[in-house]
């Protein structure tokens, strides 16, 4: 344990070490490849975590606290888009495993749909979902949901499939149904590789719904935020930085959630299924 | 006249995993002579697994002395003196039968000629012609076990060691394997030194049968084996032969071995 | 006393006719879906006449994309520049430093939860920074964010491979006493191949993505992010959707064609080996 907490001491005293080392040897050699570096363009570690307690704007609440409210924001959008793309994916998963002709007809579509970037999509659908009564971060978690369907699908399609054969002909001999089957059977053998895809999700929800509100127009989120910011670059660049430093915080957090969650229930689950 | 030097000789080797751990051999005194054919047997925790490696420097003894081919077991491993076969066939999926059985050759540095010329002797002798372009997944347990032995022969090592070789297979193919090995010995004149489970096995294959006994792993015993050669099919049905096979069961089981438990410790045949 | 080889999996033959009729089948399906999805689009969209103006007829968009052409393709050969050059340097990167961690063990162990963790951050979120370090017009700056993009996946995937490999399979070279540097190349990369493509084949989406979203930040008009981002904006929804056409069939090509270097490679893999 105390093991643990100096690696990360560590690794995390290297990384800003690298950083500073780097920002200290360019500029004192004067360096423009591959670009200038200066208090602009790589302010000092320090700098951009103290920025976070500084007020956002003049008299206003601190910038740590416009970016937790942000990052709630687009926390809530990445999960309920998460909650439905992993349920749509593992439906899907579960239609085509027991539907050949479906399988060999849409997986391919399904594959081939991940190459369109549905982020480049996304202007069309804040336009097609908006003002129809549903909130305006909607479309966002739509967004979100495109991009976590896809692995979500995929491995449980892998999962549900990899049951052993041994253990089906075993349920055969007990005249079960296919419900049992799926869910005695299927799903926990599918469990490892749900989570294998829940783990890639986490992180692609969070980027659909930081870029998804760009399109939107949303203030409220954190792609807001960074949009924002940016505007203010020149005068305070510390500001985006610590931004981006809290949007990573954000994806590192959901993906530690599905860590924890795996621990618990894949541990739980009885393993002599497979 | 003087006998050849042997092949290996082990004197007093004691191996501990860790400090305070488990004995796993335990003052083991053993020679192996020029050509012969040498089995360990025991119950699994006899360490004979572990003897093997370290025979073959690929774990330290903790104490005393190991002379291979007149060398200490680094030298003799870095020499490349001898070839091993693992129970698993352990071949690379990514070559071809061919390139599998050549890749000590090319690791000795051998141009492409020499290679292809050894790697199709070695094919004719374990019979496997023609399966130069297959890859491993293609063939059968017993298949890949030849290829394994192929390779091990490939660049005439002194010493072949090999650790259950045939153990993952079925018993008719194991015994199909154990003549076919008899006839490459023979034909290579090298010198065998094979761990095994099987008493038949032992006896059947062994000028002498090293019974070993577990916790500490120790040599029990030595039972020199005195059936004549070339062994046959029929080797198997001689009086002498279950005479032997009992001997070694009756050591096994005095060296504190239950023959009643649980199969894996050992099997009962013959 | 010959031995009859038993259980041998034939190489894989037959005539011409039977491995097009296999494969006929097996594509069969998806073939009838994309000729019923055609149709639907085409029919609905005319019919319902609905949200024709968000999802136009695939023959509308064809047209566009016809009578623009040049400016398609120069947009997506823009952007696609951007999407190789990220992809390249990233895998490349992830490559090299896999190697590192893998050779000396202890900081690999380390650093492995690190990097992934790493590959949860948003890296697009970075492009304004990116674009504030080379510019809002420069390709460098797209690059830098594919680049980021790929590099974490390939660095975990080519690390898993490299240090998966089964025990006795290294015992056996060191029996052969080869060094560490003959073990990597004989064994280690061989066994890691598989892995790494993997990767790279994931890589080649996210840097595609990676070039086009970075455009929603800023970017230069050539680019085919922009391209789609003010044609929606001004409704011009042919001439986007033109351009996410032009976006897939470049994210497809360049996503088949690793994966044809891979059949090459590797032919001797379980992926490539026929069902039986």
């Amino acid at each position: 344990m105390l093991r643990r907490a100096l690696v990360f001491v560590a690794v995390l005293v290297g990384l800003v070490g690298l950083y500073e080392g780097y920002k200290w040897l360019w500029e004192t050699a004067g360096f423009t490849w591959p670009f200038v570096v200066d208090d602009r363009t790589m302010p000092h570690t320090w700098d951009i975590v103290g920025q976070l307690f500084e007020p956002s704007r003049t008299n206003g609440p601190l910038l740590v606290e416009v970016l937790w409210d942000a990052a709630l924001f687009t926390a809530k959008e990445a999960a309920v888009g998460f909650a439905l793309g992993a349920t749509a994916g593992f439906l899907i998963a579960v239609l085509l495993v027991h539907f050949t002709f479906l399988r060999r007809g849409i997986l391919p579509y399904i594959v081939a749909s991940q190459t369109v970037p549905i982020l480049a999509i996304a202007p069309m659908v804040v336009v097609w979902l908006g003002g129809r009564g549903l909130p305006t971060w909607f479309p966002v978690s739509v967004i979100a949901a495109y991009l976590t369907f896809f692995p979500v699908t995929i491995n449980a399609l892998r999962g549900l499939e990899s049951a052993d054969p041994r253990a089906l002909e075993l349920m055969e001999s007990y005249a079960a149904g296919r419900w049992s089957v799926l869910w005695k059977l299927r799903v926990p053998a599918s469990l490892p590789y749900l989570f294998a895809a829940f783990k890639i999700s986490a992180t692609a929800c969070v980027v659909g719904a930081i870029i998804g509100e760009l399109p939107a127009s949303i203030q409220d989120g954190l792609g807001g935020a960074i949009l924002n910011f940016n505007q203010y670059y020149a005068s305070s660049p510390e500001s985006l930085w610590a931004t981006n430093l809290i949007a990573a915080l954000l994806g590192i957090a959901f993906f530690l959630v599905v860590v924890g969650l795996e621990r618990l229930v894949v541990r739980a689950a009885p393993e002599e299924l497979t | 006249m003087s006998t050849p030097a042997p092949v290996v000789e082990l004197r007093g080797v004691h191996k501990q995993f860790g400090r305070g751990g488990v004995v796993a051999l335990e003052g083991i005194d053993l020679e192996v002579g020029a050509c012969e054919f040498v089995s360990l047997i025991g119950p699994s925790g006899c360490g004979k697994s572990t003897l093997l490696r370290i025979v073959g420097d690929l774990t330290e003894p903790t104490s005393g002395e190991v002379v291979v081919n007149g060398k200490s077991a680094r030298q003799a491993r870095v020499d490349r003196d001898y070839g091993i076969v693992f129970q698993d066939a352990v071949l690379y999926d990514w070559r071809t039968v061919a390139k599998n059985i050549a890749l000590p050759l090319e690791m000795l540095g051998w141009d492409r000629r020499r290679r292809a010329e050894r790697v199709e002797e070695m094919l004719e002798l374990v019979e496997l012609t023609g399966f130069e372009g297959h890859h491993p997944w293609q063939l059968s347990g017993g298949m890949q076990q030849r290829v394994s032995i192929a390779r091990a022969l490939s660049f005439d090592p002194a010493l072949l060691l090999m650790d259950e070789p045939f153990g993952a297979l079925d018993e008719m193919t194991r015994e199909r394997l154990n003549m076919e090995l008899l006839r490459i010995w023979e034909q290579a004149e090298s010198t065998i030194v094979f761990v095994t489970h099987s008493i038949a096995e032992a006896v059947f294959l062994s000028s002498r049968v090293v019974v070993m006994s577990p916790r500490p792993g120790r040599i029990a015993s030595v039972v020199p084996v005195d059936l004549g050669r070339p062994r046959t099919v029929e080797t198997r049905e001689e009086p002498r032969f279950f005479e032997l096979v009992t001997e070694v069961r009756e050591l096994l089981r005095a060296g504190g071995v239950d023959l009643a438990a649980a199969p894996e410790e050992v099997e009962a045949e013959a | 006393m010959s031995t009859a080889p038993t259980a041998v999996q034939p190489l894989p033959r037959g005539s011409l006719a039977q491995s097009v009729g296999r494969r006929a089948r097996d594509w069969a399906p998806a073939a009838i879906v994309f000729v019923v999805g055609i149709a639907l689009w085409e029919g609905l969209v005319r019919g319902l006449d609905v949200e024709r103006f968000l999802l136009p007829p695939l023959s509308d968009i064809l047209q566009t994309f016809w009578e623009q052409r040049d400016t398609f393709v120069s947009a997506g050969l823009f952007t696609f520049k951007e999407a190789l050059g990220g992809f390249a340097i990233g895998s490349a990167a992830g490559f090299v430093v896999a190697l590192a961690l893998a050779r000396w063990k202890p900081l690999g162990t380390a650093l492995m939860p690190y990097a992934i963790a790493a590959n949860a951050i948003p890296i697009i979120a970075f492009a304004p920074i990116t674009n504030n370090w080379f510019g809002i017009l420069s390709p460098a700056s797209k690059m830098v964010i594919a680049a980021v993009i790929c590099f974490f996946p390939v660095l975990i995937n080519t690390l898993r491979g490299l240090t998966s490999v089964p025990p006795p399979a290294i015992e056996l070279m060191r029996s052969y006493a080869a060094g560490e540097a003959e073990i990597f190349r004989r064994v280690r990369i061989p066994h890691a191949l598989p892995y790494i493509f993997s990767a790279l084949k994931v890589a080649t989406v996210l840097a595609m993505i990676g070039a086009i979203v970075g455009d929603y930040f800023g970017g230069s008009d050539q680019a085919l992010g922009i391209l789609i981002r003010r044609s929606a904006g001004i409704f011009a929804f042919e001439e986007a959707w033109a351009a996410i056409l032009v976006a897939c069939v470049l994210g497809i090509a360049f996503y088949g064609a690793v994966a044809l270097v891979e059949r090459f490679t590797m032919g001797w893999h379980v992926s490539a080996r026929g069902r039986e």
